[in-house]
């Protein structure tokens, strides 16, 4: 990659945005005054705040980068992963969960599982949650690290300054877990939620002008779809067959593995996200929480898949040679010639380069691989000029934080409440907890660092991810699903199934290995090969349909045969003994029930659109 | 929250907003632009921030005079009120 130097007015802005971020959690530090400011943000936020750091808390690594990449790889048919496998869930848990996280006074989601189960239930789930806060938190300090790198953007300041290069890693890795630890020690939730908010909006800000940039250098919509291969365009073309689309998955197992187990298991259950909507001041709110986060999520796949597929359609850099007059009137003739990595990939996504080695990897026919995370960064470099440039970066460093903070907030508080004051020391005092939930922002900043440093293995970040959250979220949603909805299902129930949910998950990443995997391993089949899956994905989405499976008929079956809890202790917790929320004061079209049809209709015509 | 979030974040959208149509102002014909198909991105953008930048902070001004011009209701030790 060809290297960029910052000038002063990048690095202005990105220092603006640090002096921000951390100024807000100053600023915020004098509210801080009990555990329940701290951890819930005081109850007390207003619904846009927390509808926009809904999906802001999950927009880290796996969003921008992983999206980008999959907009490049496959095309269109990534809107999946919102289209199906966001907007659905989002209008389910507010319209029909929410009102039994919020209204059972539960501070967490492992604590509403001892609500309606029991203590062990609620334990298998904060032990689970609090591994995968941290894991998620390290993988996207790791990429961001590893990304900076890539980039060279600090080169320049390293030379200048006389320090050695390996040293951007480190030091990438230890300023965003100083700023993130700073901001989240100082205010709590209500800091990770702001900051989420800011992180959003400069998201839209360094990414939406890259796509009218991209967009006018292909020559627009038309363009675009000439530019692209076959089908890059469309997002339900041949998915009657996996070998018939890009994605390797049927549209069954697209609908049931996507579209409703780990959606529905990432969206429903996830505290990392839970939390922003719990921390509105009422119920009403935090049912509209995840309906307003809906309305931008839709339209994402417009400012992080579109620059991927920019980028594959853009031409392939090559020696340019450009003219300009200098202030004497003298023509300047500047030449650029492109690196080997840039001339060997496609459009501006740049070839892959073994990190040992340094060479270009080849594919079995000889062809260069492409590495396709490296395409939304590659688009910044190419169409920002210095100042906007570090806009564009900024945005970017900004959503990598905004992954980790979110995962570190919902990893202190799992901690604290469902771990610390439920099993080490309980009946301390609200001030004990308080600091309790400040150290465990360190010690959850510090394990996500040495996850960080043991990050390694798969090429595309979003399929690491998709791996853990299918061996812990997808049997989840079964339980959640019973919970509310069935007043038979039992604690024992509810653990043994959680358990086998994830051993089916566990055994069938074992037995199974997608065709383009080279050896047995991380990929799968580490037990015996017994089928073949076209692709990674595919094998993600069956595996969480077999755990989902598994955890709901083991759930059934272990609850019948024991005593269901009595139903005056559920009130509140299933839905069946559950009041209806009282709406009757709002008028009809401000209702949450209206928006959810509002966005059902938005989010079908979208398919029908780019199908 | 007493403190309104929409007022630090308009405050540094405006401020981002500023530096990049300055630097623009600075640097309009400038080579640096042939990467940007030859458009000023630094100043077009920077109008767009700041304006958005400024629009923010005055409604969180604005939100913020009217929550502590409303009348407050009794509140329990340590209860957050919220400012807009």
């Amino acid at each position: 990659m060809t290297h960029t130097t910052l000038t002063y007015v990048d690095w202005l802005i990105m220092l603006l945005y640090f002096v921000f971020v951390l100024g807000i959690g100053f600023a915020l530090k004098r509210y801080m005054k009990t555990s329940k400011d701290f951890f819930q943000a005081g109850r007390a936020l207003p619904a846009w705040i927390c509808g926009l750091a809904f999906i802001s808390a999950n927009l880290g690594a796996q969003e921008v980068i992983g999206m980008g990449a999959s907009g490049a790889k496959y095309g269109i048919a990534t809107s999946h992963f919102y289209w199906i496998g966001a907007i659905p869930a989002m209008i389910f848990v507010g319209i029909f969960m929410m009102p039994f996280y919020y209204g059972s006074k539960a501070r967490s989601v492992p604590e509403f599982l001892r609500l309606r189960f029991d203590e062990k239930t609620r334990a298998l789930n904060a032990c689970s949650f609090a591994v995968m806060t941290v894991f998620s938190s390290g993988i996207s300090m790791y990429a961001m690290a590893r990304l900076i790198q890539t980039l060279h953007v600090f080169d320049y300041l390293f030379l200048s300054t006389g320090l050695p290069l390996g040293w951007i890693f480190h030091l990438s890795i230890v300023l965003s877990a100083i700023i993130v630890l700073g901001y989240i020690f100082l205010g709590g939730l209500t800091s990770a939620i702001y900051n989420e908010v800011l992180q959003f909006f400069l998201i839209i800000a360094g990414f939406l002008p890259l796509v009218l940039i991209g967009l006018k250098n292909v020559g627009g919509w038309n363009g675009l779809k000439a530019s692209l291969p076959q089908g890059y365009m469309h997002s339900w073309q041949g998915m009657e067959h996996a070998n018939t689309n890009p994605l390797g998955v049927e549209w069954f197992g697209l609908a049931m593995g996507l579209g409703f187990v780990l959606s529905f298991g990432y969206w429903c259950t996830d505290f990392l996200v839970i939390q922003t909507a719990m921390a509105t001041d009422s119920q009403e709110n935090a049912r509209r929480v995840p309906l307003i986060a809906a309305i931008p999520k839709m339209f994402f796949p417009f400012l992080v898949i579109l620059p991927g597929l920019l980028a594959i359609g853009a031409a392939t850099p090559h020696i340019t040679t450009v003219e300009h007059k200098d202030a004497s009137g003298a023509i300047i003739r500047e030449t650029s010639v492109p690196s080997e990595i840039e001339a060997q990939g496609k459009g501006l996504v740049p070839a892959k380069v073994d990190p040992i080695t340094g060479k270009i990897v080849l594919d079995a026919s000889g062809k260069p691989l492409l590495d396709y995370d490296l395409a939304i960064p590659s688009m910044l470099l190419h169409y920002f000029p210095t100042g906007i440039l570090g806009l564009g970066l900024t945005a970017l460093l900004a959503s990598f934080m905004s992954g980790m903070a979110g995962n570190v907030t919902a990893f202190n508080t799992v901690w604290t409440y469902d771990l610390y004051q439920s099993y080490i020391k309980k009946g301390a005092s609200d001030k004990h907890y308080l600091a309790m939930g400040r150290w465990a922002t360190v010690g959850g900043i510090l394990l996500s660092m040495a996850t960080a440093y043991a990050a390694t293995g798969f090429n595309n970040i979003m399929d690491t991810l998709q791996l853990v959250f299918s061996f812990v979220n997808a049997p989840l949603f079964a339980t959640f699903l019973l919970g509310m909805f069935w007043k038979r299902a039992t604690g024992n129930g509810a653990f043994v199934g959680l358990v086998s949910g994830t051993a089916a998950a566990v055994v069938h990443h074992g037995l199974t290995l997608p065709i383009e995997a080279a050896h047995t391993g991380i990929h799968g089949g580490w037990i015996a090969v017994v089928h073949h899956y076209p692709s990674d994905m595919a094998q993600n989405f069956w595996t969480a349909i077999w755990a989902f499976s598994t955890n709901f008929v083991v759930t059934i079956v272990v609850s019948l045969f024991g005593k269901p809890k009595p139903e005056s202790e559920l009130v509140g917790l299933v839905h069946s003994l559950t009041p209806k929320p009282e709406m009757g004061h709002v008028i009809w079209w401000k209702r949450p029930e209206a928006l959810a049809v509002l966005l059902l209709v938005m989010v079908i015509t979208l398919n029908v659109i780019f199908r | 929250m007493n403190l309104d979030l929409r007022i630090p974040m308009g405050l540094m959208f405006l401020l981002v907003g500023i530096i990049l149509s300055a630097f623009g102002l600075a640097t309009q014909g400038s080579a640096i632009y042939a990467k940007s198909l030859g458009y000023n991105a630094n100043l077009d953008w920077g109008v767009v921030l700041l304006v958005f930048g400024g629009i923010m902070f005055l409604l969180g001004r604005s939100g913020q005079k009217k929550a502590l011009g409303a009348p407050r209701k009794p509140a329990d030790e340590g209860t957050v009120r919220r400012g807009h």
